[in-house]
């Protein structure tokens, strides 16, 4: 590359990271604006509903993720092998939840299951199950593509067919190769279901709106410090999931794409 | 006797026939070649044979129980991939023990028998490694031990070796031909490689188009090949345009030269035909007494290493191939040079022309 175009491959990065750091800087330091010693802090870890909220929406994050990966990579696998023609119609179905707009998709949820004869939402924990639902769906094209790619990184129809002449059945296959070569696609859809689940404002505020996006948009109004503060606790948060991420998949570097021939 | 039988095997993907008519019976041991262009139904059989696609009709029968809809996993039947389709997140060892595994065999038999086939592919050293730490040619060597490890019935492999560079593809062939005999695994092996299929096997099946040409020994499939496509596609092959001048006597002309051929020729006399004519077949010189003899002009020539290939025009459009060996005394002629050359007259054969058999291996160019 000549000089010139490192110099502006530097400019460019520096100004992409700018734009991501400034906010974040700002964030921090307007946390310890009121109180340089902390005390935004201070309030938030004292505060029984920061860890409520933070704890239901981890739990219902935790959940998501279960089912939706034992729809989701069955499924992604399945349509892989034996109905590639349909995957085009998937992936136009992993653009839905994007159409329709969070606070239509909430409506329509509680005028379905908050009245007779699917009043679901009056049950015990039914807006919970609600809630879930609504998050599997939100999550299913990050999980899909995820898990996709993955799969499209194995030769999935060959190491499914030696594992079979070599007498397999599909339980061993799908938990003993399938799986194991997507633990790093898994991860990553996992932690973006985690990311947009904790963060997720508009189903939560009427469904649950003890959760946590919800707790910190109330905080903002009255203590707009100690919002700042919790904006900044899941930044680490989030950083804390980015490096699980890396490390888990550091133990397989370079196994994902060699499955094939090279 | 027959150890695995192929009856009417035919195999439809909607209104595709992708395998039609197709009968074969291997005996126990036997080493077998499906040759064939692309797309000609090599891998729809075999797969039909491991059980991953069902036949539209026909049987296949091994050794005595019939297995045409017996699922994949319940065949006993080893596979080795062109992509060597090891599992990424097993080691060698891991890898090779995987069908022992899932017959539940104690582990230290399966410790035992992992070991004694990493001998035998001459790996015993990369146990602990995984598959991205291995060559192509490693790699593939493991797929084979895995294939074997649980001491399948029949071997079959789809192009083990077209991922592979040539002079590793030689040697590996070589390894997994010794290693067959050493065990007398039945093995199917398919290939679009002629050299391989005739070097590897005790029988070859010639396909095209979803249909058999020809089974028989490489000896017989290269010397009489059974039909046009396996003689234009098996080998180097002249096909010259020839006239029938009297059907009866064997006489046709080539290039306007008369020439006299042993091969029976059903046409009257003014009929086209094309001469099939092996490049080895032709020599240069007068020949011996008897030898058809056509004279032209050296088109050019072509130093090969061991053989020399020369091209000679007879007419505008009649170009022959000819390979004679290298050798030190070996004078060759100048390009433009008029030449002689010959041969024997049970050489060629007639074929009707047209439908040329276009498989790129023809020599007249
Ligand atoms: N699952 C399938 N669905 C539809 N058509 C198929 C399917 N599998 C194979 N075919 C068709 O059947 C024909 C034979 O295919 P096959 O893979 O057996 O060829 P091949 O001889 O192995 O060729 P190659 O040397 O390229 O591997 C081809 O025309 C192919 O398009
Ligand atoms: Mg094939």
């Amino acid at each position: 590359m000549s000089r010139f175009g490192a110099w502006w491959a530097w400019a460019i990065f520096i100004i992409a990271a700018l734009y991501m750091l400034v906010p974040l800087v700002a964030t921090f330091q307007f946390s310890l604006q009121q109180n340089p010693t902390g005390e935004a802090y201070r309030y938030i870890f004292n505060d029984v509903k920061f860890f409520a909220g933070l704890g239901y929406s981890f739990l219902v994050a935790v959940i998501t993720i279960v089912i939706s990966l034992l729809i989701i990579v069955p499924t992604a696998y399945w349509v892989r092998l034996k109905l590639p023609r349909l995957r085009p119609f998937i992936e136009f179905m992993t653009l839905l939840p994007f159409v329709v707009p969070p606070i239509i998709l909430v409506f329509g949820l509680i005028r379905s299951y908050g009245r007779p004869p699917l009043a679901i939402t009056s049950l015990p924990h039914g807006s919970d199950v609600v809630l879930i639902g609504a998050y599997v769906v939100l999550s299913f094209p990050y999980m899909y593509r995820a898990v996709d790619a993955g799969l499209a990184s194995l030769d999935v129809r060959s190491l499914t067919e030696a594992a079979q002449s070599m007498g397999s059945g599909w339980p061993r296959i799908l938990l003993r190769v399938i799986f194991p070569n997507l633990r790093v696609a898994i991860l990553s859809g996992a932690f973006l279901t985690l990311a947009i689940v904790v963060g997720e404002f508009t189903i939560a505020s009427y469904l649950a709106p003890w959760s946590f996006a919800p707790y910190l948009s109330q905080l903002g109004v009255f203590k707009a410090w100690s919002a700042a503060a919790v904006s900044i606790i899941s930044f680490m948060l989030t950083w804390a999931a980015m490096g699980i991420l890396i490390l888990a998949s550091r133990g397989s570097a370079g196994r994902v794409q060699i499955a094939g021939a090279r | 006797m027959s150890f695995l039988t192929l009856t009417n095997i035919q195999k439809s993907f909607g209104t595709m026939v992708a395998v039609e008519d197709f009968n074969l019976s291997a005996t126990k041991g036997e080493f077998v070649s499906f040759l064939g262009p692309s797309g000609c139904g090599k891998t729809t059989t075999l797969r039909m044979i491991a059980g991953f696609e069902t036949p539209t009709s026909g049987t296949i029968v091994l050794d005595g129980g019939d297995i045409t809809y017996r699922p994949p996993n319940k065949r006993n039947i080893g596979m080795v991939f062109q992509s060597y389709a090891l599992f990424p997140n097993m080691t060698v060892a891991q890898n090779v023990g995987f069908g022992l595994r899932v017959r539940k065999r104690p582990a230290d038999q399966i410790q035992k028998r992992v070991t004694e086939l990493l001998e035998l592919i001459h790996l015993p050293d990369k146990a602990n490694q995984f598959p991205y730490q291995l060559s192509g040619g490693q790699q593939q060597r493991v797929a084979l031990a895995r294939a074997l490890a649980f001491e399948p019935e029949v071997l079959l492999l789809d192009e083990p070796l077209s991922a592979l560079d040539a002079k590793i593809r030689v040697s590996l062939r070589q390894e997994i031909r010794a290693i067959q005999r050493q065990l007398g695994i039945t093995t199917v092996y398919v290939t679009h490689d002629q050299e391989e299929a005739l070097s590897l096997s005790d029988r070859v099946v010639v396909m095209s188009r979803g249909r058999v040409e020809q089974i028989g020994t490489p000896f017989e499939i290269y010397n009489f090949p059974a039909t046009r496509f396996v003689a234009s596609f098996v080998g180097q092959l002249n096909a010259l345009p020839a006239t029938v001048v009297d059907a009866g006597s064997g006489r046709l002309t080539v290039g306007g030269q008369e020439i006299r051929v042993s091969a029976r020729i059903d046409a009257p006399a003014g009929s086209a035909m094309s001469l099939a004519l092996r490049p080895e077949m032709v020599s240069l010189g007068e020949g011996p007494e008897g030898s058809n003899r056509l004279a032209g002009t050296v088109a050019d020539v072509d130093f090969l290493g061991a053989i020399v290939r020369m091209r000679i025009r007879l007419a505008d459009a009649v170009i022959v191939a000819l390979d004679v060996f290298n050798e030190p005394t070996l004078k060759l002629p100048a390009v433009g040079s008029s030449i002689t050359i010959s041969f024997p007259a049970d050489g060629p054969l007639v074929m009707a022309p047209g439908s040329e058999a276009g498989s790129g291996t023809s020599a007249a160019a």
